[in-house]
């Protein structure tokens, strides 16, 4: 079946089986490898995107559910290639990665966080990740990251 | 993933028809359904999305009867003024099911439909005692939850909208699985004059009424009424996260805390 | 220089801007031209003969390549997986070793056994005709306990092996540590379990094989932590393959933990398949099927008793421990409780004498080997446990038997009864720093705190010493290592004077394009950005061991160091050529070569630049280009240790414990990057308190599956399971590395679990509770509180 929806602000149209997962979709057709794959029980949360603004399992999603919808993945978060998100700069800066294969959806994730409450505590940050594991960080960098990233998308806006 | 077709109807009555077919499946939010299929625990031919359907969405009050459509989301329910006010209870469970995506995609209509042991959402439907208005009749809470995975719904039948009367006061407690977040056992009380209702979730494999607890509480509806208490275990669920006496400690615990949630929100 | 990043600088990372933006570069991520997908068949019998395996209805379905089963690959003379460690027992006879083919052609030994490779145009006609291959199983007994399978009448996995007994192994002087015990004023016994863990790196692991029929060339992309290992086992013992004509390629790869640092089947797997087909073959990983297919960790049981005088002071201590390999063994597994444990089991204490025996096993489970701290988070374990409780029975404060038996500051290098010598070290210092770090002082007011709240409150304190930096070559010879453990580095200087480092270590989130790019900023005067660090693919790198045991840094960052001092002695005799000076006149410093005494100078960037423009060389002397490789072998293993201290707090209600506070004092020796050094103690924390609240391979032994078998049943840390670390360096200068560093991969995990078990049953002492099995879950608390007769009595 034939879908078109927003990826990343551009209209894309994808001929996909109706079977087809929205991380599969991502990441063989449409070559956006950034969105990953850790588990099969929507648990690991490598997989996060946003769909309408809000972060979602793209493993738990069927394509066939994107139609006239807004998708946004890691690699349409930097506006440019010296232009990163506040987010993006604060992982980099806070040491809020390891391996990174967790942090795409990591940072999905955060960004959508902030987009819902602009100052998170330490508490709310860690409640908002239980979705998203980390097997490196032990996720200490990764909260004071989303808060020092909560900051700076106060201070853009 | 086994191949299906896919259909997103926007009418309840397509909706139905479309489940006439063989081997079809409605999706809702697809946090259970997505997984078992891509897992390939179970297979249909086809598919179909409920979520195109405006009039099965939405929160209203009605009198003293909150509405709640079955595809509204769980993070609506949990951010909703609306239910914040009518039953804080609800918003407060739903705020606390799953993770924060499986929230933004879950809805009430699924959880309820699958009846899974441990999901949170039938307690308090129980509880509440709450209509369910399907595509074709309505059916009492009480009629409902036959069993593990087990409904009153018929083939094809799809629910429409949970019909909840605001309680005096409700409350809702879990104790969730460290590895899957899944409850335990949760405890879902509501309370409206004299009768006290206590479902208790995650433990048996259903949904049930606890009725030692409910007994105790129409005498004295504080948790201390709950001190001398304990379940019955025999038809609990034991496995490598909680034995079957654990469980049953763990709901009367869990029933104390919805007990003193309950006092603390008040309720209508 | 203002842009040289340095030694004990903490710039962003390198590696940091593609992560963030996605455009990290994982196996998974690779496609090739034409490339088929591969899925296995797996055993779902813990223990079965395979009488047929029938692949025709499999092979029928549309899209479906090939189907490969254990009798193709036999037929093909395709060899068995290695083992890269031989150990021998104590009656002198090597291990029992038998053959670990790729697919299993005769008999399965764990729910998860390979047993034929389905390929197809797409992963899901893969999937599709892999649910078709017919498999007559015979089913057999199964055994899934380490301490069953040694029972008489146990089920045999091998008619090789008796009794299971892969190796009856032992390390001490039995004699006397049994004099010592006779003449003790006290014995303290404890036995302990070591649960089994699942390592579960974020990445699943995945490898896609290649062949090019015209130039027979082959290439495997894999989720490895030691792409040249690979290649020299599979390519020489398994596939027979010639190490030019096969290429490994280990990418970004997304976590190990040890979980990728053996030797796989399904990599021989891929390749072979693809050498069948002539193209590229892939084949990723599900999580469910990494939970049956990952090599485990840990699993042990162990008796241990500790004898001491009336003043506490440590004789002599007596170890049996009894280690689970699963099935097979996997590439280092018999060394990992062993050599990798027994050694450690003075930590950081004066013992005067231990003995420890250790009985490894092949049982029906996933085979087990190393995982994060492998065999030096048991031994810790096992120390801890003993000295705490030894306090607890003779009535001495925790911190107090401790410090009366550690090993003072003065007394290093100190050469304990077990094989090593600790170069470097002072355990006291961590200690004490960690007790002011983690305010013990406030403790007991802290508790009345929580017991107001009808909460227990406990604190536990773990000091631990580890041996890393695998390793001297010639004392891993001594101990059965089939291979040197040394490590190569070449420094690539161009024209400009910008610099490609070659390295044999793997970066799979340690940080190494920061932290090597530091070492050779600082001992070039180079612009941190105009270095950059090549690692990962056998047909860049000359040879390496790859990453693991906390070696990177200690070995790999040596031989980076040395290769830089070839680069500066071929600089300044460049720079003497220039100068028509003689080149002990030559000095370099700050980035530049001058002629000593004199205003004569040229920058680093002219020297490497006239290394390319050799007019005048004499070239007898003097070659031309600036280039340089060094192998460094280390001379011990490096010994980072410390003191960790956390405190947790115990709902009875639930039996739920809340890790509340948490302090470590680690010495790493010389630390390159303090942010990156944190970030590995924090994560290594997290992860041994995954072992000690969460985490628990769990197999029923009825039926020989692994119940804890995905995320739903696998308790992973979260974020909202754990507080903010609070965790500071005191470091002591590693005596014999040259940077004086010591590793920091495995501390945190090494040191955690003991402290965090620790506090949990002092936690619990009013209720009579001396012990506490991993991982503390909220039942098993739950029922130590609710059998508690002192609770009862209390209430």
């Amino acid at each position: 079946m034939k879908i078109t929806f927003t990826l990343n602000d551009r209209p894309v149209t994808a001929d996909v089986a109706p079977s087809t997962l929205v991380s599969d979709l991502l990441r063989d057709t449409l070559d956006l490898t950034g969105t990953h794959v850790g588990c099969e029980t929507s648990q690991c949360g490598a997989c996060v995107i946003h769909l309408n603004g809000s972060s979602v399992k793209s493993c738990t999603l069927l394509a066939a559910s994107l139609e006239g919808q807004e998708v946004r993945t890691v690699e349409g978060l930097a506006k440019g290639p010296n232009e990163l998100h506040p987010m993006q700069v604060a992982f980099r800066e806070n040491h809020g990665l390891q391996c990174g294969f967790c942090t795409p959806g990591m940072l999905m994730a955060s960004i959508d966080l902030v987009s819902k409450n602009p100052d998170p505590t330490e508490e709310e940050v860690r409640e908002w990740l239980e979705g998203n594991m980390c097997r490196c960080t032990g996720y200490q960098n990764i909260v004071k990251s989303v808060i020092a990233g909560a900051q700076a998308m106060r201070n853009a806006s | 993933m086994k191949a299906f077709s896919f259909e997103k109807p926007s009418s309840i009555e397509a909706a139905v028809a479309a489940l006439g077919a063989e081997e079809t499946l409605p999706l809702a939010g697809g946090m259970t359904l997505i997984p078992t299929l891509k897992q390939r625990l179970a297979d249909c031919a086809a598919v179909v999305d409920l979520s195109g359907i405006a009039e099965m969405s939405g929160i209203s009050l009605e009198g003293d009867m909150l509405v709640i459509g079955a595809m509204t989301r769980h993070a609506e329910v949990a951010g909703s003024d609306v239910v914040m006010k009518a039953i804080p209870a609800l918003a407060k469970l739903a705020a606390r099911i799953g993770d924060q995506q499986v929230r933004h995609r879950g809805t009430i209509g699924g959880s309820v439909a699958n009846n899974d042991p441990a999901a949170d959402y039938p307690s308090a439907v129980l509880a509440l005692g709450a209509d369910i208005v399907t595509s074709k009749r309505t059916i009492s809470a009480d009629a409902f939850f036959l069993g593990m995975f087990e409904t009153a719904l018929e083939p094809g039948e799809i629910i429409v909208s949970f019909r909840f009367r605001v309680p005096e006061k409700a409350g809702y407690a879990k104790f969730a699985s460290p590895a899957s977040r899944y409850a335990l056992a949760g405890v879902f009380i509501a309370k409206r004059g004299d009768v006290v209702r206590a479902v208790v979730t995650g433990a048996g494999p259903c949904v049930f009424r606890a009725a030692d607890i409910e007994d105790a509480l129409m005498k004295d509806f504080a948790p201390h009424a709950l001190d001398r208490i304990s379940i019955d275990s025999t038809d609990f669920m034991s496995d490598i996260h909680a034995d079957k006496q654990y469980r049953a400690h763990l709901a009367v615990v869990m029933a104390k805390r919805a007990v003193k949630a309950a006092l603390e929100e008040g309720g209508s | 220089m203002s842009n040289v990043i340095g030694v004990g600088a903490s710039p962003k990372r390198k590696e940091d801007l593609r992560f963030v933006t996605g455009r990290g570069n994982y196996v998974a991520d690779i496609k090739r031209p034409h490339m088929k997908f591969g899925i296995f068949v797996r055993s779902p019998h813990a223990h079965a003969l395979i009488k047929s395996v029938d692949v025709s209805a499999a092979l029928e379905l549309p899209g479906v390549v090939a189907v490969y089963t254990g009798a193709d690959m036999k037929a093909d003379n395709v060899g068995g997986l290695p083992v890269g460690w031989g150990i021998s027992g104590k009656d002198g006879n090597p291990m029992k070793e038998p053959p670990h083919p790729p697919i299993a052609h005769d008999k399965v030994r764990y729910v998860g056994d390979a047993v034929a490779f389905v390929v197809a145009e797409s992963v899901e006609q893969a999937e599709a005709a892999a649910e078709l291959v017919e498999v007559d199983y015979e089913v057999l007994p199964h055994v899934v306990g380490v301490v069953e399978a040694l029972q008489p009448g146990a089920p045999q996995l091998y008619d090789e092996v008796p009794n299971n007994l892969c190796c009856d192994w032992d390390l001490g002087d039995k004699p006397a540590v049994d004099a010592a015990f006779e003449a003790a004023t006290h014995v303290t016994s404890i036995e302990l379990v070591n649960q089994r863990l699942v390592g579960n790196p974020m990445e699943p692991r995945a490898a896609i094989g290649e062949y090019d029929a015209a130039n027979g060339q082959y290439t495997l992309w894999t989720t490895s932590q030691f792409p040249h290992v690979v290649r020299l086992l599979m390519g020489e013992m398994v596939l027979g393959i010639p190490q030019h004509k096969l290429r490994v390629v280990a990418p970004d790869v997304g976590g190990g933990f040890g979980v990728k640092q053996f030797h796989y089947a399904e990599e021989a797997v891929v390749t072979w398949a693809a050498s069948k087909l002539g193209g590229a073959v892939k084949w990723v990983c599900q999580r469910s099927e990494g939970f049956i297919s990952d090599a485990h960790g840990r699993d042990h049981v162990t008796q241990a008793e500790l004898a001491l005088d009336a003043d506490g002071k440590f004789l002599a201590m007596r170890v049996q421990t009894y280690a689970n390999m699963g099935g097979y063994l996997s590439t280092f597994g018999p060394n990992i409780p062993t050599n990798l444990y027994a050694p450690l089991l003075s930590g950081v204490y004066v013992i005067p004498s231990i003995y420890c025996g250790v009985k490894v096993v092949f049982t029906n489970t996933v085979p087990v080997d190393a995982y994060r701290g492998a065999g030096r988070p048991e031994a810790t374990f096992v120390v801890e446990r003993l000295v705490d409780t030894a306090a607890l029975e003779m009535g001495i404060d925790k911190f107090e038997i401790r410090k009366r038996n550690m090993i003072p500051a003065s007394a290093y290098p100190y050469q304990t009864p077990v094989i090593v010598e600790y170069d470097s070290g002072d355990p006291m210092a961590c200690l004490e720093r960690s007790m002011d770090l983690a305010d013990v002082a406030s403790f007991e007011a802290r508790r009345s705190a929580s017991e107001a709240k009808g909460f227990y409150r406990g604190l536990g304190v773990s000091t631990y010493v580890e041996a890393c930096g695998l390793a001297p070559s010639r004392l891993a010879g001594q101990l059965g290592a089939r291979g040197g453990l040394y490590e190569s580095a070449n420094v690539r200087v161009h024209p400009s004077g910008a610099i490609t480092v070659l390295i044999g270590t793997h970066n799979h989130g340690q940080g190494h394009e920061t932290t090597f790019a530091q070492i050779v900023s600082e001992r070039l005067g180079v612009p941190f950005e105009n270095i950059d660090i090549v690692f990962g693919d056998t047909d860049k790198v000359q040879f390496g061991m790859g990453t693991y045991g906390s070696r990177s840094l200690v070995v790999g960052g040596s031989a980076l160091n040395k290769a830089s001092d070839k680069i500066i002695l071929k600089g300044r005799k460049i720079a003497a050529h220039q100068f028509e000076a003689a080149l002990d006149d030559i000095v370099f410093e700050n980035g530049e070569f001058s002629v000593s005494g004199t205003d004569r100078k040229k920058t680093f960037s002219e020297i490497a630049g006239a290394a390319y423009v050799p007019f005048d060389f004499p070239l007898e002397e003097l070659e031309p280009g600036l280039e340089e490789q060094a192998y460094y072998d280390p001379v011990n293993f490096t010994y980072p240790g410390g003191a960790h201290i956390c405190e947790v707090e115990i709902d009875p209600d639930t039996g739920i414990v809340r890790l509340d506070r948490y302090t470590a004092v680690d010495d790493v020796g010389t630390v390159i990057n303090p942010m990156i050094v944190e970030g590995q103690l924090q994560g290594g924390i997290v992860q041994g308190v995954g072992q000690a609240l969460f985490e628990h391979g769990v197999y029923d032994e009825q039926s020989g599956q692994l119940m804890s078998g995905s995320f739903m049943d696998y308790c992973m840390p979260r974020a909202d399971n754990l507080p903010n670390m609070v965790i500071q360096p005191h470091s002591t200068t590693c005596a014999h590395t040259p940077m004086g560093v010591k590793g920091c991969g495995e501390c945190g995990t090494i040191g955690s679990p003991a402290a965090v078990i620790n506090a949990v049953v002092d936690a619990l002492k009013p209720l009579g509770v001396s012990h506490v099995d991993m991982p503390a879950s909220p039942n098993r608390i739950w029922n130590i509180i609710n059998h508690s007769s002192v609770r009862a009595a209390a209430e």
